[in-house]
C-alpha cells in the first residue's frame, strides 16, 4: 500500500518537474510510452530506496568511525575483523531477490511491448531514414511524404495503433519520439517494426538518437496526431496530384530543368528522383529541411540557395542559381500545397 | 618457515650516489629501459597527456553546447571532437593509466624483481604508444566524412556502415583502426605479462590467497583483456578488409550487415568497462583498508565477487543494443545477464562499507578520493540498474543520460579512484609527498565541477536530447541544464590543472616521505621510495596477506588468523 502510494507520489513529482517540456519521457500519451514510465517508476523507487539505505550507512560510517587522533599521533589500532560469512551471505541473497523481482516486471513489459498482437484495421507506416531526413510512405493509402509523419488519434476504448515498417537507406539512424514510444533503430538492409497508439491529438517532438553523420542534429521528427476526420482529410489531400498553377510556370521549368529532379518527386512532372524527399504537397508542411526551419518562402529560398545555410553537412548540394531563377523556383514551390 | 627472510632486512640502506648525467643520456636509459617501474611512469606520463589533450576536446565540446543553436565549432569538428575524445580517453588514458599502476605496483607487492617479461613490457608499451600517435597524426594526414574531416568523426564505437568507403571516404578512418589495432596488441602483450607475473613470479610464501587484492584484480582483468580485445582486433581487420578488398562483413549495401559489427564492438565494448574499472577496484581495495586501519573485510568474498563480474560480464554485452531489434527473448536474456553482475558488485560495495565499519578512518586527500569513488560509483551503479530494464533503456539508450551514467562511472568512478591512487603512491614512486593542501583545494574542486556536471547530464537525457548532437533546438527546455553543465567543466579543468601543478610542484619541494608513510601492510612499503631498479635487495618472504602488519604487530600477526583450510571468516577473538 505504502510503495503502491509513494509509487504515485514519484509519478507526479516526476512528470511535473519538467514543466511542459516537449521531449519529456515522463510524460507519456501513448501505451508503450505509458508502460515504460510505469516500469521506470518502479525502478526509481527501487534504486532510490538503495541509495537512501547505503549512502546513509556511508554517512553514518564516515562521521561515526573518524579518526580523532591529532596530526601525527599514533593511535591504537582499531580490532581487525577479516569478515562474516553470515552478513556477507545476507548481502548477496537480498540483492539476488531484488533482481529477481526486476527482471519479472522487465520481462513482462518487454513482451506486451515487443509481442503485442496486431489488429486488422492497425494502420501501416514505412519509414525510411536518410542522411539526414525522413520518408514516410503509407502503402495501402498511396501516400507519400516527409519529415512530418501524420497518423490518427488512437481512442482507449477502440484502439487504432500505428505500425511503422523501418530501414534505412544509408546509415543506421533511431527513431525516437520520447512522448510516443521507446527508440527503435533503423538500420540499413534490415527491417525493424515498432508501433505507437497516441490517446491525444497534437504534435510530437523527437529525433534521429543514432548518430548517423555530419548533421545528425538536424535530422528532427515531427508527428501529427489528427482526429480521424482530419487524417483522412490529410490523407485525401496528399492524394491529389501536385497543384498546377500556371503562374509559376516559370519556376516549374526551372525545377525540370535543373538537377532538383534528379533527387526530388513531384508527382505529375519529370521529376521523379527517390534519393531527397517527395515535394508533391511540400507547401502543405510546417517546416523544411527535417523540421531545422518553418517553412517559409524565404527559408525555402536560402536552403534552395544553398542548404548549408541551415544544414551544414546536408547531401543536397547548392543549386547555383541567379537571383531570378532563385525567386521563381521559391514561388513555384511554395504553391505546391 | 625457519629460513624466511624478515621483511626489514629487504631494506638497502646504500645510498645511491647518482652522478649528474647528461639529457641525452637520461632519454637513452628511458627509452631503452625494460624495468617495470620506469615503464609504469612512461604509461602514467603518456596516459596524463592524453588525460589532458581529451580533456581539452570535452571541453570545447561543452562549450559548444552551453547554449542552443551555437556556432563556435562547425558540425564537422564537433564528431571529430567527440570521436577522438571517446576513443582517447578510452584507448590512450585509461587503459594505458591503468596498465602504468599495475606495471609499476605488481612486481613491488608479490615481492619481485620486474615483471615476468620485462622486454615484451617495454614492447607493448611502446606499440601502444605509438598507436596513440598515429591516432592524433590524423589530424595531419586524414580526411573524414566525404573528405570534410580530418580526425576520425566517425564516434568512439564506429558503427557500421558509417565507416564504409562511400561514406567515409579519405583516411581517418584508418587512422582509427590502425591505431586500435596497434594500442590491441600492445594491450595483449602486457596482459598476458601481468597473468605470468601475479602467477609465476611471487615471493616465497605469497600463496595464491595471500595475494594482495590489487593483483587478483589486476589478474582478472587481464584474463578479461584476452577475451574482450580479440572481437575487436578481429573486426578492425574485417573492417580495413571492407575498406580496400572489396569484403562486404559490414557492407550494407552489399548484403553485409551492420548489427553485425555492433556485436563485435560491444563483445569488446562492456567487459572493456569492467577491464577499466577492476583496477580502481583494486586500488580501492588496498586504500580504503589502510586507511581504516583495519584489514579488508571478506578477502575470499572480494575475490569471488572479481573473478564473478569478469565472467559475467563477458555476457552482457547486448544491452548496448536494446534499441537494436534483436526481439523480445534476446532482450530479456541480456536484462537477466546485465541485472546479475549488479549483485558481486553490490558485494564489493558492502564489503567496502563493512572494511569502514569499525575503523579508524583517517581522512587524507587519497582518502577523501577514495570515499567520492565510493559514493559515486553507487549511483552509477544504480542508474546502471536503471539502464538494465529494457524498456526504460529504449527510452535512455543514445540519450545524455547514458552519457551521464557512463562518465559518472569513468569519472566519478575510475578517476577519482585514480586520483586518490596518485595521492597514495607518488610518495612510493617519487620519494616525496603530494602537498595535502593543494590536494584538498583539488579534492573540492574536482567534486564541485564534477557533480555540476554530471548530475546535471542526467536530465536532458529523460528530456529527450540525444547525445551526439553538435547543438540542439531552443524550444526543447535543454539549455539551463547545458548551462549547468557546461560550467562544472570549468571547475574540473581548473582542479585538474591545479593537480598537475601539485605533482610538478611536490617532486621538488614535497615532504620527503620515507619508506612507510602511510603505515600500511603490502610489501611496496618495505623498500624505499623509490625504489631501487632491484626493488629488493633480499626477496621477502611471506606468512600472512599483510606482511608489513605481521611485523608491526608481532604480538597478534595476521598470519595467526589465516589459515588455508579457513582463509578469512575467521574472527579474531
Amino acid at each position: 500500500m505504502f510503495a503502491c502510494h509513494g509509487l504515485y507520489d514519484l509519478a507526479v513529482i516526476v512528470s511535473t518537474a519538467f514543466g511542459d517540456n516537449p521531449t519529456n519521457i515522463f510524460a507519456p500519451v501513448g501505451t508503450p510510452a505509458h508502460s515504460v514510465f510505469g516500469l521506470s517508476m518502479l525502478v526509481l523507487w527501487i534504486t532510490g530506496a538503495i541509495f537512501v539505505l547505503v549512502a546513509g550507512i556511508l554517512l553514518y560510517v564516515l562521521v561515526r568511525y573518524r579518526s580523532r587522533a591529532a596530526d601525527g599521533v599514533t593511535e591504537q589500532e582499531p580490532p581487525q575483523i577479516y569478515g562474516s560469512n553470515q552478513i556477507e551471505l545476507a548481502w548477496t541473497v537480498i540483492p539476488i531477490l531484488i533482481v529477481v523481482m526486476l527482471f519479472l516486471a522487465t520481462a513482462r513489459v518487454i513482451y506486451t511491448t515487443e509481442h503485442a498482437p496486431k489488429p486488422a484495421d492497425a494502420l501501416d507506416v514505412t519509414v525510411i531514414g536518410h542522411q539526414f531526413w525522413w520518408e514516410y510512405s503509407y502503402p495501402a493509402l498511396g501516400v507519400v511524404t516527409a519529415n512530418e509523419l501524420h497518423v490518427p488519434v488512437s481512442d482507449p476504448k477502440h484502439m487504432l495503433p500505428t505500425y511503422l515498417t523501418m530501414s534505412s537507406a544509408d546509415t543506421d539512424h533511431s527513431f525516437w519520439v520520447p512522448r510516443l514510444a521507446g527508440k527503435t533503430d533503423v538500420i540499413p538492409n534490415r527491417v525493424n517494426t515498432m508501433w505507437i497508439d497516441p490517446q491525444e491529438t497534437g504534435l510530437y517532438l523527437g529525433q534521429c538518437a543514432q548518430y548517423c553523420g555530419v548533421q545528425h542534429a538536424k535530422m528532427l521528427i515531427r508527428v501529427y496526431v489528427d482526429t480521424p476526420a482530419a487524417f483522412d482529410a490529410w490523407v485525401a489531400h496528399q492524394r491529389q496530384p501536385a497543384v498546377e498553377d500556371s503562374r509559376v510556370a516559370e519556376g516549374r521549368a526551372v525545377f525540370e530543368h535543373n538537377a532538383c529532379i534528379s533527387c526530388h518527386t513531384i508527382r505529375g512532372t519529370v521529376a521523379t528522383g527517390r534519393f531527397g524527399p517527395d515535394l508533391t504537397h511540400v507547401a502543405s508542411r510546417d517546416t523544411i529541411a527535417s523540421g531545422a526551419v518553418p517553412n517559409t518562402a524565404a527559408n525555402i529560398r536560402s536552403f534552395v540557395d544553398n542548404p548549408e545555410n541551415f544544414k551544414p553537412g546536408a547531401l543536397m548540394p547548392p543549386m547555383h542559381l541567379d537571383s531570378h531563377d532563385l525567386d521563381a523556383v521559391t514561388a513555384y514551390l511554395t504553391t505546391l500545397k | 618457515m625457519a629460513t624466511q627472510t624478515p621483511v626489514t632486512e629487504v631494506l638497502d640502506l646504500t645510498v645511491e650516489k647518482a652522478p649528474q648525467r647528461r639529457w641525452l643520456e637520461v632519454l637513452h636509459d628511458w627509452v631503452t629501459t625494460v624495468d617495470h617501474k620506469k615503464i609504469g611512469l612512461m604509461y602514467i606520463g603518456y596516459a596524463l597527456f592524453f588525460l589532458v589533450v581529451a580533456g581539452f576536446e570535452a571541453l570545447l565540446m561543452r562549450v559548444q553546447l552551453a547554449v542552443p543553436n551555437n556556432h563556435f565549432v562547425s558540425p564537422q569538428v564537433f564528431n571529430r571532437l567527440f570521436t577522438m575524445h571517446g576513443t582517447t580517453m578510452v584507448f590512450f588514458v585509461g587503459m594505458p593509466i591503468l596498465f602504468g599502476f599495475g606495471n609499476y605496483l605488481i612486481p613491488l607487492m608479490i615481492g619481485a624483481r620486474d615483471m615476468a617479461f620485462p622486454r615484451l613490457n617495454a614492447f607493448s608499451f611502446w606499440i601502444s604508444a605509438f598507436g596513440g600517435l598515429l591516432l592524433y597524426f590524423s589530424y595531419f594526414g586524414g580526411s573524414g566524412l566525404y573528405g570534410a574531416g580530418s580526425a576520425p568523426d566517425v564516434g568512439w564505437f564506429a558503427y557500421a556502415p558509417l565507416t564504409a568507403q562511400v561514406f567515409s571516404p579519405g583516411h581517418s578512418t584508418d587512422y582509427w583502426t590502425l591505431s586500435l589495432l596497434l594500442t590491441g596488441i600492445g594491450t595483449i602483450g602486457t596482459s598476458l605479462n601481468i597473468v605470468a607475473t601475479a602467477i609465476c613470479m611471487r615471493c616465497p610464501g605469497m600463496k595464491m590467497s595471500r595475494l594482495p587484492l590489487l593483483v587478483w584484480l589486476y589478474l582478472v582483468t587481464s584474463c578479461m583483456v584476452f577475451v574482450a580485445v580479440s572481437p575487436l582486433t578481429a573486426a578492425q581487420i574485417m573492417l580495413m578488409l571492407d575498406r580496400y578488398l572489396g569484403s562486404h562483413f559490414f557492407d550494407t549495401q552489399a548484403g553485409g550487415s551492420a548489427v553485425l559489427w555492433m556485436h563485435f564492438f560491444w563483445i569488446f565494448g562492456h567487459p572493456e568497462v569492467y577491464i577499466l574499472i577492476l583496477p580502481a577496484f583494486a586500488f580501492a581495495n588496498e586504500i580504503i583498508p589502510v586507511f581504516s586501519r583495519k584489514a579488508i573485510f571478506g578477502y575470499p568474498a572480494m575475490v569471488a565477487a572479481s573473478v564473478g563480474i569478469g565472467f559475467i560480464s563477458l555476457s552482457v554485452w547486448a544491452h548496448h543494443m536494446f534499441a537494436v531489434g534483436m526481439g523480445p527473448g534476446a532482450n530479456t536474456f541480456f536484462v537477466l545477464a546485465t541485472m546479475a553482475v549488479s549483485v558481486p558488485t553490490g558485494i564489493k560495495i558492502f564489503n567496502w562499507l563493512a572494511t569502514l565499519w569499525g575503523g579508524k578512518i583517517r581522512f587524507t586527500v587519497s582518502m577523501m578520493f577514495a570515499v567520492g569513488f565510493l559514493f559515486q560509483f553507487l549511483i552509477a551503479g544504480l542508474t546502471g540498474i536503471m539502464l538494465s530494464v529494457a524498456p526504460f533503456d529504449w527510452q535512455l539508450t543514445g540519450s545524455y543520460f547514458v552519457v551521464a551514467h557512463f562518465h559518472y562511472v569513468l569519472v566519478g568512478a575510475i578517476l577519482f579512484m585514480l586520483f586518490s591512487a596518485f595521492y597514495y603512491w607518488y610518495p612510493k614512486m617519487s620519494g616525496r609527498m603530494l602537498s595535502e593542501t593543494m590536494g584538498k583545494w583539488h579534492f573540492w574542486l574536482f567534486l564541485i565541477g564534477f557533480h555540476l556536471t554530471f548530475d546535471f547530464m542526467h536530465v536532458p537525457g529523460l528530456l529527450g536530447m540525444p547525445r551526439r548532437i553538435y547543438t540542439y533546438e531552443a524550444d526543447r527546455g535543454w539549455m539551463i541544464w547545458n548551462m549547468v553543465v557546461s560550467s562544472g567543466a570549468i571547475f574540473q579543468t581548473i582542479a585538474t590543472l591545479l593537480f598537475v601543478y601539485n605533482m610538478v610542484w611536490s617532486y621538488f619541494k614535497g615532504e620527503v616521505a620515507g619508506a612507510d608513510p602511510w603505515d600500511a601492510w603490502t610489501l611496496e612499503w618495505s623498500t624505499t621510495s623509490p625504489p631501487a631498479t632491484y626493488n629488493f635487495a633480499k626477496i621477502p618472504s611471506v606468512a600472512s596477506r599483510r606482511p608489513l602488519w605481521d611485523l608491526k604487530h608481532p604480538e597478534d600477526p595476521d598470519s595467526h588468523y589465516e589459515t588455508t583450510e579457513k582463509p578469512g571468516g575467521e574472527e579474531r577473538p
